[in-house]
């Protein structure tokens, strides 16, 4: 008998390997093993690297405020720039979040299609903006216009602590640079968002509406209980590049390792901006010391995202086969 | 309650593109009118204008008039959100709210309306609305399992419950078989004799034997060709229009697909 091609096989007995799977298996394996690897080398590196700062430092590092790590004795303590990051990062994920999520809905389902197609290329554009300029358009444009609106939030919610202003003086303050970052993150958010929205089945939209749904109650009903794993992961991206900038709050803020909850008063540090302030002038003891609070910067991070996670697991079962 | 729907002079675009034209249409109460005819020649837009859900594709119009108990759902005054709460519809693919619960699902037409019923209340009308589906036993013990973990049979019924908890006058189904198994098809068919003694129930089908089985009055529509606007050829009641149909095109069709 002849075969045409490869045929049947002669038999389906016997386990064969092939070749295809094997290598994709082990690419695969590799990547997922590097990723790891490459993450305990960081952790690694930063504990070691940390190790001499800490045994020097007389003061303590989790809540002291002080900077002083190459003065004998060494003072120095993260309480001021984990201060502003979390305060700084949280009020940029305040503004970024709710706009962000507002302009990826607007774009995704209430725009006219040509409107749509234009702003999703603007706020794309404006996502992969370097961040040095968003610094320099903060500290030159912004930060001007800003003093009006943080005069008035003295004046009339000034009996709400982070509102109160007892200098008069609104420029260079951790507000002023929680907007810039909000400003700059909020595309991110944005872009991201509304690639999630675009994912939602239109036939879900549409049993929606059949229903008798406004358009705001097909939002609720539809879009955004299936989107919000996506926007969890849009807003936690939002807040690592909030977290870890460096060059725009550096720029804008009065790098003053105080915390104070007057948020519109000058003064603030973070934890980025303080290992690209300091990194220069530090001798083998600061720089030891920048590399600890960089290690508390990442447990940040993993803390953070970690519980991004496991919210966004919670109703897996309704978003398994999605 | 169930209502008469009277379309007069109906036209749907799509653009500038016709793709009914001129139709004029009595459907009773408490009775199932079957649509059918070939692919493409606007049964599907037909039945979404019946309910106001062709203006949600952007770029489309309606012209002529179409009276719900007399009241024109067209008119100016009308809230398509209201037409569509009294005009439920089940769709081809079944389409459960993946992220709900089939308790969810259910109750989710409810939820839209402003008040607030009780628990208890609402309780009983999921349970009643999934009976009225004949999907009650078989989820009774996993109401709060998602809706997307059921079959594709359960989840087309399931469709049915959550359109039918709000108590609507008229449902509107398209195609509801066609994704289904046999077996899911006969109970959704009897599922539909059932419901005919509360609503006005229209149904778009390519399946002849559904059409003479379920439904007392059959309307056929045709077009003359691609890029021509689908019309209605003629509608009676079922029993004639598939043993002595009035109209030539139809008697092909009919016996094209008989066979
Ligand atoms: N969303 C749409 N946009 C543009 N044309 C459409 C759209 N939906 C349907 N059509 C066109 O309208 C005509 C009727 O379609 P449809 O109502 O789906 O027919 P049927 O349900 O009878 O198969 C077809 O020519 C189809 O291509
Ligand atoms: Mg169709």
């Amino acid at each position: 008998m002849t075969k045409l091609g490869a045929g049947v096989p002669d038999s389906i007995q016997g386990s064969v390997v092939r070749r295809g799977d094997l290598v994709f298996r082990r690419l695969a394996k590799g990547a997922g093993l590097a990723v790891l690897v490459v993450l305990a080398a960081i952790a690694g590196f930063l504990v070691w690297r940390s190790v001499p700062g800490l045994r020097a430092n007389t003061a303590n590092f989790l809540t002291s405020t002080a900077w002083f790590p190459d003065q004998s004795p060494s003072r120095f303590g993260i309480a001021a720039i984990a201060f502003g990051t979390v305060v700084t990062a949280a009020l940029a994920l305040l503004i970024a979040v709710p706009i962000g999520f507002g302009v990826a809905l607007f774009i995704a389902f209430y725009a006219p299609p040509k409107l749509a197609t234009a702003l999703g290329f603007i706020v794309d554009l404006l996502a992969a903006v370097p961040s040095i300029i968003f610094g320099l358009w903060g500290l030159q444009v912004l930060m001007p216009h800003l003093g009006g609106l943080q005069r008035w939030l003295n004046d009339h919610l000034g009996f709400i602590p982070i509102f109160h202003n007892s200098l008069g003086i609104y420029t260079k303050s951790l507000f002023v640079a929680a907007v810039v970052l909000g400003v700059m993150v909020l595309p991110t958010v944005s872009a991201i968002s509304r690639e999630i929205f675009l994912k939602v089945p239109h036939s879900n939209v549409e049993a929606a509406l059949a229903l008798g749904a406004t358009r705001w109650e097909t939002m609720r009903m539809a879009v955004l209980p299936f989107s919000r794993p996506g926007m969890i992961s849009a807003a936690m991206l939002g807040l690592g590049r909030a977290l870890g900038e460096t060059i725009a709050v550096a720029l804008i803020l009065s790098a003053l390792n105080v915390v104070n909850w007057h948020v519109t008063e000058p003064g603030g540090n973070t934890f980025a901006a303080n290992i690209a302030l300091g990194w220069n002038e530090a001798g083998p003891i600061g720089l030891s010391a920048l590399i600890a609070s960089g290690l508390v910067l990442f447990v940040l991070t993993l803390v953070v995202n970690v519980v991004a996670r496991s919210i966004i697991w919670r109703r897996a079962e309704f978003h398994e086969g999605l | 309650m169930a209502k008469r729907i009277d379309i007069t002079n109906v036209s749907s675009y799509y653009g500038k593109f016709e793709a009914v034209s001129d139709v004029s249409l009595r459907i009773e109460p408490n009775a199932v009118t079957a649509f059918i005819g070939p692919s493409g020649c606007g049964k599907s837009t037909l039945l979404r204008t019946l309910n106001r859900m062709h203006e949600v594709v952007p770029g489309t119009s309606v012209t002529g008039e179409i009276l719900l108990d007399g009241e024109n759902i067209y008119d100016d005054t009308v809230d398509p959100v209201n037409v569509r709460r009294t005009i439920g519809m089940v769709f081809q693919r079944p389409n459960p709210f993946p992220t709900m619960s089939i308790y969810e699902n259910v109750a989710a037409g409810i939820r839209l309306d402003a008040r607030r019923m009780p628990k208890s209340e609402l309780d009983g009308l999921v349970e009643r609305s999934l009976q009225a589906a004949n999907l009650w036993n078989e989820v009774k013990d996993r109401l709060k399992k998602p809706g997307a973990s059921l079959s594709g049979g359960q989840q087309q019924r399931l469709c049915i419950a959550r359109a039918i908890a709000v108590e609507p006058a008229v449902l509107l189904m398209d195609e509801p078989c066609s994704s289904l198994d046999p077996i899911s098809t006969l109970a959704i068919e009897d599922l539909i004799d059932e419901l005919k003694n509360n609503y006005t129930i229209v149904i778009v089908t390519h399946n002849m034997q559904q059409a003479a089985r379920v439904s007392d009055t059959t309307a056929f529509f045709n077009l003359a060709g691609i890029g021509q606007p689908g019309r209605l050829i003629e509608s009676a009641p079922t029993a004639l229009i598939f043993s002595t149909p009035g109209q030539k095109a139809t008697e092909d069709y009919i016996s094209g697909r008989f066979g």
